[in-house]
């Protein structure tokens, strides 16, 4: 925490696409990376033919990230299309490191060929060539793509801007779930209810969201395809049924359950056949999460008193504390990597999101709250969205897993609370 | 038999105390009470004593009637605090009293918790409220499957204030019949 404080907040609006969709979340960095790589994004050649270009979004993705710092391409002449156009002393001039240039060319089947080019202008090299035929409707994706392969390229960690993100929109007594790509763009909307909606969890493939609703004045787990719409209420059993946990293969949900007394934990089928408790004690247990080889759960309970995360062996029973420090840790939520867990932690009245590394048991607060909950961990491990609040009103933050970079995502007039990111898109 | 045994010693312990039983204002902790002269114990019971439950020869809903103790329906909680307070015993034992003497009535106990904390554990903590609201009426022989214990957690705030009075209210066991 105090490493971010001391990062010097510059606040770099980008609003990198128009306000038409409705409840779109924006993101705005408001911390960002010690390091920023300069890298140019040439306008791709015939793009300007295009209503919605290539260059733009893939430049935003990565600004956005708070890796990258955009170099101007303003007045080079002429413009380079092609990697062997690249002139490496002009963009050294410009400060650049890395440089993207491109073509879109419709084909004779009204498909579209873009092209793209990642240079290193340092070492004068040519790291990586693409080219995708796509629909116009596919623009998007290609960008989001195009900047996943540059973040790979030139930070070595799989990038996330072609993923998507759930949340829940609370405007007046209307809840609503809402599917976005990870920029905010294209919200649909999925669920709507006048009752709370809790919980969102991406399947691993990304074809269903298993979820939390109140409808029926009591906590019933769903899972919905997204492909389809249709649900199934997977655990409505007597009593509270909350927390739904997807097992890595995508078979099972963890999920607590108070139908046998107390809050407990169950894993059943993901269609809800076959709950079997886990585990039994006298106190809370509850929020678990599978770890990603999946052979354990990471959960909360109050066993010790206060809350704190624990894990349980699947295959003994064998359940062992993991959080020490501080009276109130929840939240616990596995990284992907298999190194530790992400989870929040209260200091004083703050809640703020923290990790813990397994092996060296060592806590990172990354956020200052003042009252930060839901973290959700990108599937490359390296982002954590969440969420907290800001004048008064539900927003989404999201922290980089070393806590330098920090984005709000803004929406206009609702909460925004709950948010879940999804996996790789394949 | 012991479960009867119980629940009669607790109604004759509620009778005992019946007249001087107070109808626990919900306001007491927001620091609103309509009641003036908040912290004399009792202030408003206007009567409402365990014949009142039975009555009814006017076929008036005990339940709806605001003289009857049976139209309050909220037990507050302090914090971290899962125990039905002593000033709440007699609302608990008067709708416990209700279950037993009318086999058709069916309950629901809502649980719910202030705002501040994880949402899915604090669906526990509002269970958890819930569930020590069920357990001092099975005690007094109310039918264990006549009363769902369930829980909205944070997702209900009763006061969308962000105090230590808002919080009072929010931490909360709602008792609804069904058919409400």
């Amino acid at each position: 925490m105090l490493r971010s404080l001391r990062l010097a907040f510059t606040v770099v609006t980008l609003l990198f696409l128009p306000f038409a969709a409705r409840a779109q979340l924006t993101i705005e960095i408001v911390g960002g990376a010690g390091t920023a790589i300069p890298i140019a994004i040439v306008p791709f050649g015939g793009e300007a033919s295009f209503p919605l270009g290539i260059s733009g979004i893939v430049g935003a993705d990565l600004a956005r990230s708070g890796m990258f710092r955009l170099i101007g391409t303003d007045n080079v002449n002429p413009r380079p299309v092609r990697a062997e156009d690249v002139q490496s002393d002009v963009w050294r001039g410009r400060g650049a490191d890395a440089v993207v240039v491109g073509s879109m060319q419709t084909l004779a089947d009204g498909r579209v060929e873009v092209r793209f080019a990642l240079m290193d202008v340092v070492k004068q090299s040519l790291l990586t060539a693409m080219t995708y035929t796509v629909t116009p409707a596919q623009f998007r994706l290609t960008a989001h793509r195009i900047a996943d392969v540059i973040y790979e390229k030139l930070t070595g960690d799989r990038g996330v801007f072609s993923t998507r993100i759930a949340y829940i929109t609370k405007a007046g007594a209307r809840y609503q779930l809402l599917v976005a790509d990870a920029d905010g763009a294209e919200p649909q909307t999925i669920v709507t209810s006048n009752e709370p909606l809790l919980s969102p969890r991406w399947s691993p493939d990304g074809s269903r969201i298993a979820y939390v609703s109140f409808e029926q004045k009591k906590p019933v787990v769903y899972v919905q395809n997204l492909g389809t719409g249709g649900r199934q209420a997977v655990a409505n059993f007597r009593g509270s049924n909350s927390a739904p946990a997807w097992s890595p293969d995508g078979r099972r949900l963890a999920v607590t359950l108070t139908k046998d007394g107390g809050s407990q934990l169950y894993v059943m089928n993901a269609d809800g056949s076959n709950a079997q408790r886990v585990m039994t004690s006298n106190a809370i247990d509850t929020e678990a999460h599978f770890t990603p080889d999946g052979a354990a759960l990471l959960f909360t309970s109050d066993r010790g008193g206060g809350p704190q995360i624990y894990r349980l062996n699947l295959g003994s029973g064998a359940v062992e504390r993991l959080t020490f420090d501080g009276s109130y840790n929840v939240s616990p939520r596995p990284t992907p990597d298999g190194k530790g867990f992400v989870f929040v932690r209260r200091d004083g009245n703050r809640f703020m999101i923290a990790s813990q590394d397994y092996a060296t048991r060592q806590v990172q607060v990354l956020t200052s709250g003042p009252s930060d909950e839901s973290p959700s961990v990108a599937p490359n491990s390296k982002l954590i969205l969440y969420a907290n609040e800001s004048g008064g009103r539900g927003i989404l933050a999201a922290v980089s897993s070393d806590g330098r970079v920090k984005q709000r995502l803004v929406s206009a007039g609702t909460d925004v609370r709950e948010p879940a990111w999804g996996p790789y898109a394949n | 038999m012991k479960k009867i045994a119980i629940a009669i010693l607790m109604a004759a312990l509620v009778a005992g105390c019946q007249t001087t039983s107070t109808t626990a204002p919900v306001e007491d902790k927001s620091g609103t009470s309509a009641t003036p002269g908040a912290g004399t114990p009792g202030a408003s019971t206007s009567g409402t004593t365990a014949g009142g439950v039975q009555g009814s020869s006017t076929g008036a809903n005990p339940l709806r009637d605001p003289n009857n103790i049976l139209s309050k329906r909220s037990v507050y909680f302090e914090f971290d605090s899962f125990t039905v307070a002593d000033q709440y015993k007699p609302i608990v034992e008067a709708h416990a009293r209700y279950l037993t003497q009318n086999r058709n009535a069916r309950v629901t106990l809502q649980g719910h918790a202030d705002e501040r904390g994880s949402r899915e554990y604090n669906i526990a903590l509002g269970q958890k409220r819930a569930d020590a609201v069920k357990r001092m009426m099975t005690l007094m022989g109310v039918q264990e499957v006549i009363v769902e214990t369930v829980s909205f957690g944070k997702e209900k705030p009763r006061n969308m204030g962000h105090d230590e009075a808002a919080w009072a209210e929010n931490r909360r066991v709602d008792i609804l019949y069904a058919g409400e």
